[in-house]
């Protein structure tokens, strides 16, 4: 079985030219869940934007949250666009509600078979998959199905 | 005094009096260069009309199109140029915008003669369909190629997921939308599909790209070019073809539509929730004097999604409405993609369905749905600014 979920050669992600999301990568390295707060009105954000959407504050932080949510949609993708995916089989990508944190949505993929049957809300919790070789390197955050539904 | 909102419209003001096409071809396929394209639904829009290219005097177009309009106007030789516009946002959600935009700058004295264009020439450039070769990638890319979330099926997939959920739907329910356009696009003989019919057998027997759409759920992808041409509806009464007036468009999307990384608050949406009470409002029409539809169908779902906003019918009817005899012309209740659009006859980016709502009301459609006076287009779903357009015969002008 291979290392990680999909296959090696996809694009890597790298922080943005502004620097706005480079506190979640750098976090996603130290195993660490990162998302936006604001200073001001204290709402959660993601994704990343400069401005607060709920109060308009600049005053934008980056806190550690608990990577526990629910599963809000997701997709079974057969066929495939990229080279590195050719021949790989179907793979799932979840799009992951966070209760704790005004509801904000992250993707992922759900780890585990491929071919599972997949229940928009069954509670699932973040997964970090570490790509240590590429150039530069980065971590990938997943979502695994939590055993306590 | 400045005029009041309600007397701020668009309705009846300006019309369409020209359309034209190349040869739709399959992606890669055109034999002429992209612009070259664009060229030539120029010049058949002005032959349809009946005028000089020399008339034109603005354009506009949406999704980035490559062909700027000073090199056109330098192309045609134009003696001046007045408008040049292109409308935000990517896939098909400027098709309905840039007529709009045409229009209002028709209205506004900015220009006489407006022509609202797209070419695409997948062949000599990027496929909508594949990924690129990017090594790295950041922003919202970075959020989602990672994970395979690359094409437009895939990015709009679990949209459509969560309205099926929501409503309770099976995916199943989008199989009339993808049988209608098959079946129109037999009776049209510019379609690229046209000899090419879907059984109902075949779609359910047809691959999954990415659940919940199977491979007819998912548009084309081609080579062509597009135009029609917009005056006011002064100069379109003496005009050659029967004018289609304008008698409303809306474009935009609702709150947070493009908040990153799927984070739109009302996700389950083709993002038609606020642009179509607008819609309705400035063409002063009800969705059930609607005679005609083109629906812009990236995805299926999407336009199961668009009908629903539109108001046609509830989600929770959507099995009911969704048939393929409520979908066809000429007798269906809502006769929906009537040239075969995006599935069936080509993927001009939505373009073509402006031109056959067009048709409808000349009544010169292959599948004309009959004394169709008010024809809808809507464009885009899923994106962000999505737009659409109603036109009218003059009998509605009254």
């Amino acid at each position: 079985m291979s290392a990680t979920y999909l296959p090696a050669g996809l694009p890597i992600p790298v922080p943005e030219a502004d620097g706005l999301d480079a506190p979640y990568w750098e976090g996603t390295r130290r195993g660490e869940l990162r998302i936006q707060r604001c200073q001001d009105c204290r709402a959660w954000q993601w994704g990343p934007e400069w401005m607060c959407h709920r109060c308009r504050s600049l005053r934008m932080s980056w806190e550690q949250i608990a990577g526990r949510g629910r599963i809000y949609s997701w997709e079974r993708a057969w066929h495939p666009v990229h080279g590195a995916l050719k021949r790989h089989g179907p793979y799932i990508v979840v799009l992951v509600e966070l209760p704790d944190y005004d509801n904000v949505r992250m993707i992922g993929n759900l780890l585990g078979d491929p071919h599972q049957a997949v229940t928009i809300g069954a509670k699932v919790e973040a997964a970090f998959e570490s790509h240590d070789d590429t150039n530069p390197p980065y971590t990938l955050v997943h979502w695994t199905l939590r055993g306590d539904t | 005094m400045s005029p009041s909102r309600a007397e701020r419209t668009l309705r009846g003001k300006v019309a369409v009096v020209g359309i034209g096409e190349t040869t739709y071809y399959k992606h890669g396929q055109a034999p002429d260069p992209e612009v070259t394209l664009a060229l030539r639904a120029i010049m058949a829009a002005c032959n349809d009309a009946g005028i000089s290219p020399l008339d034109i005097d603005g354009f506009a177009s949406y999704s980035n199109d490559r062909n700027e309009p000073s090199r056109l106007a330098a192309a045609l030789g134009l003696p001046e140029l007045r408008f040049s516009n292109i409308q935000w946002g990517g896939g098909g959600g400027g098709g309905s915008a840039a007529v709009g935009n045409a229009a209002a700058a028709i209205l506004s004295g900015m220009s006489d003669c407006v022509v609202v264009f797209r070419a695409l020439a997948q062949g000599q450039f990027q496929r909508f369909g594949t990924a690129s070769g990017a090594r790295t990638v950041s922003g919202e890319q970075a959020l989602t190629f990672p994970y395979g979330l690359f094409s437009p099926a895939q990015r709009f997939a679990m949209r459509v997921m969560r309205f099926l959920h929501e409503n309770g739907l099976d995916p199943s329910v989008q199989r009339a939308i993808a049988l209608a356009s098959y079946h129109h696009a037999q009776q049209n003989p510019r379609a690229v599909m046209h000899g090419r019919p879907l059984t109902p057998e075949a779609y359910d027997a047809s691959r999954w790209i990415v659940e919940p759409f199977r491979l007819y759920d998912c548009c084309l992808e081609n080579d062509g070019a597009a135009a029609l041409i917009l005056m006011s509806a002064e100069r379109a009464a003496d005009m050659r073809q029967k004018p289609a007036y304008i008698l409303g468009v809306a474009q935009g999307s609702e709150h947070r539509n493009g908040a990153r990384a799927h984070n739109a608050p009302l996700y389950a949406t083709s993002s038609f929730t606020t642009v179509a009470p607008h819609l309705y409002a400035m063409a002063r029409v009800l969705p059930k004097d609607v005679d005609v539809v083109q629906s812009y169908e990236n995805f299926t779902g999407g336009v199961l999604m668009s009908l629903v906003e539109h108001a046609f019918f509830k989600a929770a009817e959507a099995e009911d409405f969704l048939t393929f005899e409520n979908l066809t012309a000429p007798k269906g209740r809502l006769p929906l993609n009537t040239s075969g659009g995006n599935l069936a006859e080509c993927y001009m980016h939505g373009l073509e369905l402006q031109i056959e709502a067009v048709r409808q009301i000349r009544g010169t459609s292959t599948n004309q749905v009959p004394d169709a006076d008010v024809s809808m287009v809507c464009s885009g779903p899923m994106v962000t600014p999505v737009s659409s357009v109603i036109f009218g015969s003059e009998a509605t002008l009254s």
